[in-house]
């Protein structure tokens, strides 16, 4: 590889950290994005460990009310724009270029400025706590609320909480700029839009809902902003402002966002199930529709979380919540035919990816019973809500997040994560996020409210939030054996080679992990999987 | 340290920069960048045009009775916006010249047009200093909310494309645009236009629209 030649005094500053601090390269931002997201993964698991703690039986036992609402409220806020969606960012950074057959990221001084907004976002909103109180008006942030001037004066955690999300909301739309031009302008030759990988895909689709959501929360939190801060009354009733102004805006944002939260995941289960049962993807076409329909659709069924307000057009947006189901099916079929028959290896990767597909169908299922508006009426604000949206962004997202880091660690660091120990926190998660938010299912039906910190002991809740908890901490302890296998395998895991997998996408067509600027040389590209095609000596696909 | 060995080279020379420039045909990096970002700068504007609609609508009375007559196109705001106007030609002008090599006409074109955009910012505060001493302010209720949050955030796009055709200017004169690389002149007078297109958008809704 090309050296180049260094002057002393900068070859000094060169030492490892200093390099990584100031990287433009898309590799090494992606992991940054990926240990930050974790880092902040921690602290909001830690954060709920308290609520599920303070929820194991009636009566208050180890916070205040105040305090928790303040924990409810920045576990969901760090967890959704701290965690999920930048992690999921990350991983695409790392991969994108990577599979379109590019040396880097369209813009990559911006791209090092989008991560390191995250950290400095992160840290805002968490600051609140030792500012006299965090935002503590759950992660919407309703008005009048999050507006209570009482409430304000406790500590600016609320506008701190503003300010954090309206960086980091920055940082989402830099990035999407990044991804779409990068994947319009850089892909490599041969590499025509239906040939890119589906992972590819699906930051593209990503990127459009960020590019045309994230800046109307922006527009929210502003408003939010001025409302408290400078007198405005955009949602401030008695002086003819209006609170469903606040969460038509919010949810315009917060319902696309979803997917933001769950495509890329989805993505990364499409390139890891064809790997590990030695087929193709079924329907590759039919999949790219129907990633491109649930973003068209994305934007037109925000309402569906407002039925209860009584100031929305219940049919319409009814009806388009039944609609998204449809292509969200779609791809269940997709991924299912894909498994059918095919030569499956019960790899740590695999075993998430089934994880994944098997509790995003009963979150799916739970959001499907959830748009019919009389059921919705019912169930609105209980915890049958808190269970379906963990079925689809934990079962779903964070179950994606680990197929995925178990399935690309070898190709950043060179080296295997060991497959006991990956198996043994795929049982302890499994089990443990099932223990937590399957008796969710029933505590809602019996009607228990989301975002309380006690309970009456006469409501018959006691024995399920007992074993909410329980599963919890099991959950918790699943992050032994995870932490545990990548300090191991970091140091002494098995060497990867090149394509540990025998995988499909030009990403395996380096080395693990890869020089700066990425290939030496690329295969040639003549169909969706062109490593396939070179190792079985295949010119033409279709 | 093969690996870390282009930490310290500059972006410019580095392997990808062949890409920033028509590699393919078609459309600049810069330039699509700039388009997608107009794009959620277009939603962003969006969000608060909605919140205006939003509120107008619910009011029983608008403008409200105390502030029937605060509003005036003269002597201000109108020849505020002709000037906006004039400088999105001007702008334009200057993409022209260099697009044909004309450095000259460039200069005096940018020159003009930041000369405009800070007129317009000039304008736009002694008309905020008269609005308020005439008693609307910020926390007005929502009439006086949405109309310094709309021109506010226009304001503050018109700054930002001031410093943005500054930079373009400053750079001119170091003479670091030909026709063959101006991506920056084309960024930015894209940026140019939509808060021009914007302004037109409020000042209509603002100063036009008839009351009710
Ligand atoms: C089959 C597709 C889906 C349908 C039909 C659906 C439907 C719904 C409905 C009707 C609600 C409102 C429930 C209420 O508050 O009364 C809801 C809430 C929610 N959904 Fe979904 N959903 C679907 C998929 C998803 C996905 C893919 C995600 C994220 C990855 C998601 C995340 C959420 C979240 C976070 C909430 C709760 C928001 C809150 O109030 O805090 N949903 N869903
Ligand atoms: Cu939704």
């Amino acid at each position: 590889m090309a050296t180049t030649t260094l002057t002393p005094a900068a070859s000094a500053y060169r030492s490892g950290l200093y390099a990584w601090l100031t990287t433009t390269d898309h590799k090494k931002i992606g992991i940054m994005y990926l240990i930050n997201s974790f880092v902040f993964f921690f602290i909001a698991g830690l954060m709920v460990l308290v609520v599920r703690a303070e929820l194991a039986q009636p009566g208050l036992q180890f916070v205040t009310d105040a305090t928790y609402n303040e924990l409810f409220s920045m576990h969901a806020t760090v967890m959704i724009f701290v965690f999920i969606i930048p992690i999921l960012a990350g991983f695409a950074n790392y991969v994108v270029p990577l599979q379109i057959g590019a040396p880097d990221m369209a813009f990559p001084r911006i791209n090092a400025m989008s991560f390191w907004m995250l950290p400095l976002g992160g840290t805002l909103l968490l600051l609140g706590f030792v500012t006299g109180g965090a935002a503590a008006a759950g992660w919407t942030s309703y008005p009048p609320l999050s507006e209570d001037r009482p409430l304000a004066a406790i500590g600016s955690g609320q506008d701190l909480w503003i300010v954090g999300l309206v960086l980091i909301g920055t940082s989402s739309i830099l990035g999407a700029i990044n991804f779409l031009v990068t994947i319009f302008k850089m892909r490599a030759p041969g590499m025509t839009l239906f040939r890119m990988p589906i992972l590819v895909w699906t930051v593209l689709v990503t990127s459009v809902l960020v590019l045309m959501a994230t800046p109307v929360i922006t527009s929210a939190l502003i408003m939010l902003f001025i409302d408290r801060n400078y007198g405005g009354s955009f949602f401030d009733p008695r002086v003819g402002g209006d609170p469903i102004l606040y969460q038509n805006v919010f949810w315009f944002y917060s319902h696309p966002a979803v997917y933001v939260m769950v495509l890329p995941a989805m993505g990364m289960i499409s390139e890891i199930l064809p790997v590990f049962s030695r087929k193709p993807l079924f329907g590759y076409k039919a999949f790219v529709f129907a990633t491109a329909g649930i973003g068209a659709l994305g934007f037109s069924v925000w309402a569906h979380h407002m039925f209860t307000t009584g100031a929305v057009y219940l049919p319409f947006f009814s009806l388009m919540t039944f609609l998204i189901a449809v292509p969200t099916g779609v791809k269940m079929f997709n991924w299912i035919f894909t498994l059918w028959r095919g030569k499956l290896t019960l790899a740590t990767p695999l075993l998430f990816a089934l994880g994944f597909l098997s509790m995003f169908l009963i979150g799916g299922i739970d959001g499907a019973f959830s748009a019919a508006v009389p059921v919705d009426f019912a169930l609105h604000d209980t915890y049958w809500v808190v269970s379906h949206l963990h079925y689809v962004l934990f079962g779903g997202s964070v179950f994606g997040v680990m197929a995925g880091f178990y399935f690309y660690f070898p190709k950043m660091t060179g080296r295997m994560l060991n497959e006991t120990v990956g198996k043994l926190q795929f049982v302890l998660m499994c089990s443990g996020f099932n223990l937590t938010f399957f008796p969710m299912h029933e505590l809602g039906l019996a009607g228990m409210p989301r975002r309380i910190a006690d309970y009456s002991s006469a409501a018959g809740w006691n024995d399920l939030n007992m074993l909410a908890t329980i599963g919890g901490f099991t959950i918790a302890a699943s992050m032994i054996p995870f932490l545990w296998n990548v300090f191991v395998s970091l140091r002494s895991g098995k060497p990867a080679g090149d394509d540990p997998w025998e995988a499909n996408t030009l990403e395996w067509a380096t080395s693990s992990p890869p020089p700066p600027y990425n290939f030496d040389h690329l295969p040639e590209i003549r169909s969706e999987r062109p490593l396939f095609d070179l190792r079985h000596g295949r010119t033409a696909g279709h | 340290m093969t690996t870390d060995s282009h930490a310290l080279v500059p972006v410019e020379h580095s392997p990808i920069a062949g890409f920033a420039h028509d590699s393919r045909g078609g459309i600049s990096n810069p330039v699509l960048g700039m388009l997608l970002f107009l794009t959620s700068e277009v939603m962003f504007f969006g969000g608060l045009f909605a919140a205006y609609f939003s509120v107008r609508a619910n009011a029983p009375q608008w403008p409200p009775e105390e502030f029937r007559a605060t509003l005036q196109i003269l002597p201000l705001v109108g020849p505020a916006t002709i000037l906006l106007i004039l400088s999105s030609f001007t702008c334009q002008f200057a993409v022209w010249a260099i697009r044909r090599d004309d450095r000259t006409a460039f200069l005096r074109n940018m020159t003009v047009t930041v000369a405009l955009g800070i007129t317009f910012l000039l304008m736009q505060g002694t008309d905020y200093v008269t609005l308020g001493s005439e008693g609307l302010t910020l926390s007005s209720g929502t009439f006086g909310t949405t109309y310094y949050t709309l021109t506010g955030f226009h304001g503050a796009h018109v700054f930002g494309g001031v410093i943005m055709l500054s930079v373009v200017l400053y750079r001119g004169m170091a003479g670091q645009f030909s026709s063959r690389h101006h991506d920056a002149v084309e960024g930015a007078s894209l940026y140019w236009h939509f808060v021009d297109v914007v302004w037109i958008l409020l000042f209509s809704l603002l100063y036009l629209l008839p009351g009710r």
